[in-house]
């Protein structure tokens, strides 16, 4: 049934440093490579060497800037990847009408099981991430597994036992862990790092965190001969000076 | 949200044809013989009609069967179930008055009822979703069923009643707009709290993560056409509530019955039309539009 679990015994997810992303897309690629291979239906292009071309993806990267108010500081550029979150109250689940998706009691993963999805849309209507996208060539709703034939796949070495976007990320920006509990490694990072809920407002309660940017170092001043090098000459002379204040009275 | 033909048809045509379902079921005095089978043709062609038009957006028509199961959770299931129970129920009550000449009136009560559910069920599909708050009010619901039963009123002949429901049909559906404009502010759902930055400053988009389009922005950004929404509203209003009146008010004849009617189809049309192309969905602002 497309209720959701009352309580699941693990909360598996990812927390995704946006201090560390560098915007490389390369989970991005991974996740494409790694679900186009394995768990159900290949993630399809249309027209993909045509001018316009789209195609299904499970994960993708966002850039955003962001402006800091009040003083003069630089803007920042933050790269934001998104992917389902997994939620615990999942929005999508309970709208689906054939019972295609699902949240699972083990571990908390949403998955959709592709034979019975009849391509309503309705979920990826009722996901605020746009984390769900309709496979054009398939016809059936795709979405993050979270490499779910990764992660207990005892055929792979176990350093591989990790959804591949957390596998290939080279600049570690992305964690994989039980986010139910509370000793593990990611459930410490996101109580450190203050990890955040995207659109908490929405009620979905997400399992993924996201770990906002570290505030910017300030440089100091350490120039001892800096108040003395300030400019002397306030007003301009001489021909400048002469243009300067005819073009006033102009 | 993209207007899709299907789900404008959908929604317009399964209203009209379920709103003169009810008004069918608890007629006291029921047509019977030839006029009985017109009324219920140009019911079920609507309403039957609708709902097919509705499986044309699907990826997988063919399982179509599936959508049945989940009721305890969708209103999408649930509506599917409403439906074919109402179809049934109508469609036996039809069957004793057009060939019978008996009216088996619990069915017809039942009949009426379950119109009424599909209706509402149908307006909760939209309802529900909290990622779309100009439809996440308890005005949506309302919409839906007034227009539904005005509609059904004016093809089932009531005059009466169709003029007092379509009144009451142009007055919320003009409330829905002026709460629905408010809607998407209303919702507390804004770039800074889609990205979690908004504590560090005023967000932008920078970047998408592809130079194309995709499946979320053909499907929930629509921006083409909604310049034309104060146009297209005031069409909607006069097609489909000021004309129909006023043509109910005048001495009625078939004809003109005719004019009202196709008026009041290509009115809900306009709005309908207008309920989806306006509709804003919160995953726009990760790629800084709505």
């Amino acid at each position: 049934m497309t209720t959701l679990p009352n309580l699941t015994q693990k909360k598996l997810g990812l927390v995704i440093d946006l201090d560390t992303c560098v915007g490389c897309h390369a989970c991005v690629i991974s996740c494409k490579g790694w679900n186009t291979e394995n768990y159900g239906a290949p993630l399809s292009d249309q027209n993909a060497y045509g001018a316009d071309n789209s195609g299904t993806f499970l994960n993708r990267v966002h850039s955003f800037e962001v402006q800091p108010t009040g003083d003069e500081a630089a803007a920042q550029l933050i790269h934001f990847p998104k992917s389902c979150l997994h939620c615990e109250d999942a929005p999508c689940v309970t709208v689906c009408p054939t019972g295609a998706s699902y949240k699972r009691e083990e571990d908390g993963i949403v998955l959709v099981n592709e034979q019975d999805c009849i391509g309503c849309g309705l979920c990826a209507w009722a996901c605020p991430y746009g984390a769900r996208e309709l496979d054009q060539a398939e016809g059936v709703m795709k979405k993050c597994t979270l490499c779910v034939d990764r992660i207990y796949n005892e055929n792979l070495e176990e350093v591989d036992r990790v959804p591949t976007c957390v596998r290939t990320c080279p600049s570690g920006a992305r964690h994989f862990g039980d986010l139910g509990d509370e000793n593990s490694d990611v459930s410490k990072l996101v109580a450190e790092r203050g990890g955040m809920d995207l659109m908490p407002e929405q009620g979905t309660k997400p399992v993924n965190k996201y770990l906002p940017p570290r505030p910017k170092d300030e440089l100091p001043e350490f120039d001892v001969l800096a108040p003395f090098l300030e400019p002397v000459a306030q007003e301009a002379k001489g021909f400048l000076g002469w243009l300067d204040k005819t073009l006033e009275k102009l | 949200m993209h207007p899709a033909p299907s789900v404008i048809i959908f929604t317009t045509f399964s209203g009209l044809g379920f709103g003169l379902l009810f008004w069918l079921g608890i007629d006291p005095t029921p047509p019977k013989g030839w006029v009985a089978f017109v009324f219920w043709l140009i019911a079920y062609a609507m309403a039957v009609g609708g709902l097919l038009s509705s499986t044309f957006h699907l990826g997988r028509p063919e399982r179509f069967l599936k959508a049945f199961s989940q009721w305890r959770s969708s209103w999408l299931s649930r509506e599917g179930i409403a439906a074919v129970a109402t179809l049934v129920a109508m469609g036996l009550y039809g069957l004793g008055l057009v060939f019978f000449g008996t009216a088996w009136q619990p069915l017809g009560w039942l009949g009426a009822l379950g119109a009424l559910a599909t209706v509402f069920t149908t307006s909760m599909i939209y309802t529900q979703m909290k990622t779309i708050p100009r439809w996440n009010m308890n005005l949506t619901p309302a919409m839906f069923m007034s227009y539904a039963l005005a509609g059904g009123a004016l093809l089932k002949g009531n005059i009466t009643m169709a003029i007092v429901l379509l009144a009451i049909a142009g007055v919320v559906q003009v409330l829905t707009w002026i709460t629905g404009d408010k809607a998407f502010e209303n919702s507390g759902t804004t770039m800074a709290t889609a990205t979690g930055l908004g504590n560090i400053g005023s967000v932008r988009a920078f970047e998408p993560p592809h130079t194309g389009t995709n499946y979320l922005m053909r499907e929930f950004i629509h921006v083409v056409g909604r310049k034309h929404s104060q146009k297209l509203r005031i069409i909607g209003v006069a097609l489909g509530i000021i004309i129909p009146v006023v043509l109910l008010l005048l001495p009625i004849g078939h004809w003109i019955a005719l004019i009202a009617v196709a008026s009041h189809i290509a009115g809900v049309l306009a709005s309908r039309w207008l309920f989806f192309a306006e509709a804003e969905h919160v995953v726009g602002l990760y790629y800084g539009k709505r």
